[in-house]
């Protein structure tokens, strides 16, 4: 029990039962089902980038196209989607996937066939997709989308008093690709392939681990997640516009590296992903319930993120600052 | 009587027209300790490479293991078959997997659609620990074990692997004497259950304590098979070098220029009480088990940390350094113990190491680092320690380990010391080198210099120091002069 309290896993879970407890008692509106629903049909977005991005940093790399990628997905997926007379959900969740494993797969081409670095090939593809997809699209939006994705696809509701609280399907889809991640990630041997490789390449590469299918793993499931996100993303938003998820990147690395996540590889866990998404979006809505300016949010955001990346090192820092008080 | 485990006749290999292996034989017993002898750059790299298939010899080889028919190469999945595993010196785990999924780790590489399943593999770990009669906790991170339990690691890994022949490189170089003499039972233990060990170290006395023969290798020839019994660590390592090396030691000497005295200096945890002089011309060796505290003390020394409580006097004065900096600065010179990666910047040329302690005072009276007298310096040193490099513009990783250890004591020299501490400066470095090393630090003595050499190799401060200091837990235990003790009495004083 203390080993798990001491995890960032169980750190976060703390702040995260923390916050609800002051919410519910400082706000009227947080504990109810609308809030929390509207929450996780938001959230869930974030989570499915988050849970595809922890697998890139476990074994080792970084991706920062992903959240312009998904952009790219939307619009490929929308307007093939229009041209087939608008298809269904099974369809666009198949196109916006495959879009997404094959933009991922160029970063890993890129990275594994010609050795450049993950962060310097990642800046490069982030430019040229969004640059492309600006270009395409000359920054218009898209409003004519299918009927099934404007409608929004519920997969539960319970009626209230004033309306009904509502999960929509992207909360499925994000239950589901949280699932397969931990599964690959913990329970199979390719899991532990993915956490050797990001540990000690050279060792990875010694016992005969494929690299090549180790990169095009992470960044293809990476691309699949982006794909899936986009196109739920829209689901939401109920329009596609291209510049829409341009900057969410940062703030879903931020969040994974919260949940634990190491950059260099080997260390992390979907929880820990998942549990920074939610504390992120949690403070975030708190803060929009408690009325304060929309303005000191992401200023807030980043000294939380500080302030908890310090913290989760403490046991680390600690001894070391003590030892130089005395030598002082 | 014993069957061969391995044979291999007429390996050649050649990389361009380098020639890395001339016509080398190997044979290997089952559950023989066998030794591969040879300075960095005989060819023992390539000789294991070409055994467990990486690496293609030339045309002619004969090699075959057990009863099979001899072929000319070996396949990578003919070393499988047979139970070939090298076990390199950086041992090639994975630091943020546990201790059991480290042992089944190539179980994960055959089926990545295998579940992982941690109860299978936490016996299979535990089932390899207990044969080999260890302790690890099989749920351990590896990246919180010791080097030595590590190394352990890798052992049980291969033998999950259900290894025949292992081969070790350097499995000693970061152990202590204890750690090592453990290793070495191990060693024992596999090799009377019928494994064969092939063991590569440049620390001859334990290679001549396990090892039942020795194949040395040189210049990418084959000097020749022997046994180890009534063979000498000296007899070794002519036979690796080629040359008579001779371990005279110092000649008795009254020094009287006091260069530094430390008054009652202590670090709490780390040393206790020490005091001593140092003269100008002396090799002070100071000696004792890792984790007696000689290299807290050298850090110290270097301004590394601040001492508690005492005193440190440098040619009369009182000094207290804030930073390594106002060492350098006072004129000592610390060549750190891990010096291939902390000393040297690998990738930087051969000059601009040299350089790299000395980079304000070449740029006096401006800040125009002149390229002339950059390389001016470099030269010098090169000629000075007699380091054999063909352009000093190439990265200093071009060069042999005797030799980049040559440039780090160039770079520290170059900074002008009153006070030179060595710290363990032959390990992982072969007998050639280690004789060039005492052979220059003799000379810096006798132009006067102040040295300290820390070492657990009884052997060096016997031969090579005026005076030896013993810690243990962080005190000094005894003060002797290396004329009045035998090497054997010394080495007992030190484990003691």
């Amino acid at each position: 029990m203390p080993k798990m309290l001491a995890s960032p896993e169980g750190v976060l879970s703390a702040l995260i039962l923390a916050l609800c407890i002051l919410l519910s008692f400082a706000t009227d509106s947080f504990l109810s089902l609308q809030n929390l629903f509207d929450l996780l049909n938001n959230q869930s977005v974030n989570i499915i980038f988050a849970v595809g991005l922890v697998v890139v940093l476990i074994a080792g790399g970084i991706d920062i196209s992903f959240s312009v990628a998904a952009s790219v997905v939307q619009y490929v997926t929308v307007v093939l989607l229009m041209q087939l007379g608008g298809g269904n959900w099974a369809l666009g969740l198949l196109l916006a996937g495959a879009t997404g494993i094959a933009l991922g797969l160029v970063n890993a081409l890129f990275i594994h066939r010609f050795r450049i670095v993950s962060i310097i090939v990642t800046i490069g593809t982030f430019n040229v997709f969004f640059g492309l997809l600006m270009y395409l699209s000359r920054g218009r939006s898209l409003y004519g989308i299918p009927d099934w994705l404007y409608d929004r696809i519920t997969i539960l509701s319970i009626p209230m008093e004033r309306g009904s609280a509502t999960l929509y399907l992207p909360v499925l889809a994000m239950l589901v690709m949280v699932a397969a991640t931990w599964f690959i990630l913990s329970k199979t041997g390719l899991g532990r392939q993915i956490y050797g490789f990001g540990s000690n390449p050279d060792a990875a590469r010694r016992s005969g681990i494929s690299i090549a299918w180790i990169q095009a793993f992470a960044y293809g499931w990476l691309g699949l997640c982006a794909g899936i996100a986009g196109l739920m993303q829209a689901h939401i938003v109920r329009e596609v516009v291209p510049n829409a998820l341009y900057g969410r990147e940062l703030d879903i690395l931020a969040a994974v590296v919260l949940g634990g996540t190491v950059l260099g590889g080997g260390r992390g866990t979907v929880l820990g992903a998942v549990l920074g998404v939610v504390l992120l979006a949690l403070i975030q809505n708190g803060l929009n319930l408690l009325g304060i300016t929309p303005f000191a949010f992401k200023m807030i955001v980043g000294a939380v993120i500080l302030i908890a990346i310090t913290a989760s090192n403490a046991d680390r820092l600690l001894p070391e600052v003590l030892k130089s008080r005395k030598e002082a | 009587m014993a069957k061969h485990a391995l044979r291999a006749t007429g390996v050649t290999q050649k990389f361009g027209s380098f020639t890395a292996l001339r016509n080398v034989s190997f044979e290997l017993e089952e559950g023989e300790v066998h030794c591969l002898a040879g300075e960095n750059g005989c060819g023992k790299s390539t000789l294991i490479k070409v055994i467990n298939g990486v690496n293609i010899p030339e045309p002619g080889a004969q090699i075959s293991f057990h009863h099979d028919p001899a072929a000319a190469r070996v396949f990578p999945h003919d070393a499988k078959r047979h139970g070939v595993h090298v076990i390199w010196q950086d041992l090639a785990l994975f630091p943020d997997l546990s201790v059991a999924e480290n042992i089944c780790f190539d179980r994960f590489v055959a089926q990545p659609f295998g579940g992982r399943n941690q109860a299978a593999s936490r016996q299979m770990a535990e089932e390899v620990i207990a044969r080999i009669g260890i302790r690890l906790d099989p749920d351990a991170r590896l990246g919180d074990l010791s080097i030595a339990k590590r190394q352990l690691v890798a052992i049980c890994r291969v033998l999950a692997a259900n290894a025949r022949i292992i081969f070790m490189d350097e499995p000693t170089a970061s152990l202590t004497r204890k750690e090592t003499q453990a290793l070495l039972d191990i060693v024992r233990k596999l090799s009377s259950e019928g494994i064969s060990i092939v063991f590569v170290s440049h620390r001859l006395a334990e290679v001549l304590d396990v090892c039942s023969r020795v194949t040395v290798l040189k210049d990418g020839s084959l000097v020749g098979t022997y046994p180890t019994k009534g063979m000498t660590q000296k007899r070794l390592s002519e036979l690796m070098t080629g040359m008579e090396l001779s371990e005279q030691q110092r000649q008795p000497k009254t020094f009287t220029d006091t260069v530094l005295e430390l008054r009652n200096l202590s670090r709490p945890g780390e040393y206790e009480d020490i005091s001593f002089s140092l003269h100008k011309g002396e090799i002070l060796g100071i000696t004792g088990l890792m984790g007696s505290g000689r290299t807290e003390l050298a850090l110290s020394l270097f301004g590394m940390t601040r001492p508690a409580g005492g005193e440190i006097v440098l040619e009369g004065k009182p000094v207290r350094f804030a930073s390594n900096h106002e060492a350098i600065d006072a004129g000592i010179a610390y060549v750190s113990e891990d010096r291939l990666n902390l000393g040297l910047d690998q990738t930087q040329s051969i000059v601009k190491n040299t350089a790299a302690t000395v980079l304000d005072d070449l740029a006096e009276p401006t800040f125009w680092l002149s390229p002339s007298r950059v390389r001016a310096l470099c030269d010098h040193w090169i000629d000075q320690l007699k380091t054999k490099v063909s352009n000093p513009e190439l990265p200093v990783n071009s060069l042999s380990g005797g030799n980049q250890q040559r440039i780090v004591l160039a770079k520290w020299l170059a900074t002008n010391p009153k006070v030179l501490i060595l710290d363990a400066p032959t390990v992982g470095v072969d007998v050639g080198a280690k004789a060039g090393i005492f052979r220059i630090a003799r000379d810096l003595a006798e132009q006067g210099m102040a040295i300290i050499l820390i070492t657990d190799e009884a052997s060096e401060v016997h031969a090579h120091a005026d005076r030896v200091l013993i810690l243990r837990e962080g005190r000094i235990r005894e003060e002797l002069s290396p004329h009045d003790i035998e090497e054997e009495a010394l080495e007992g004083l030190i484990n003691a």
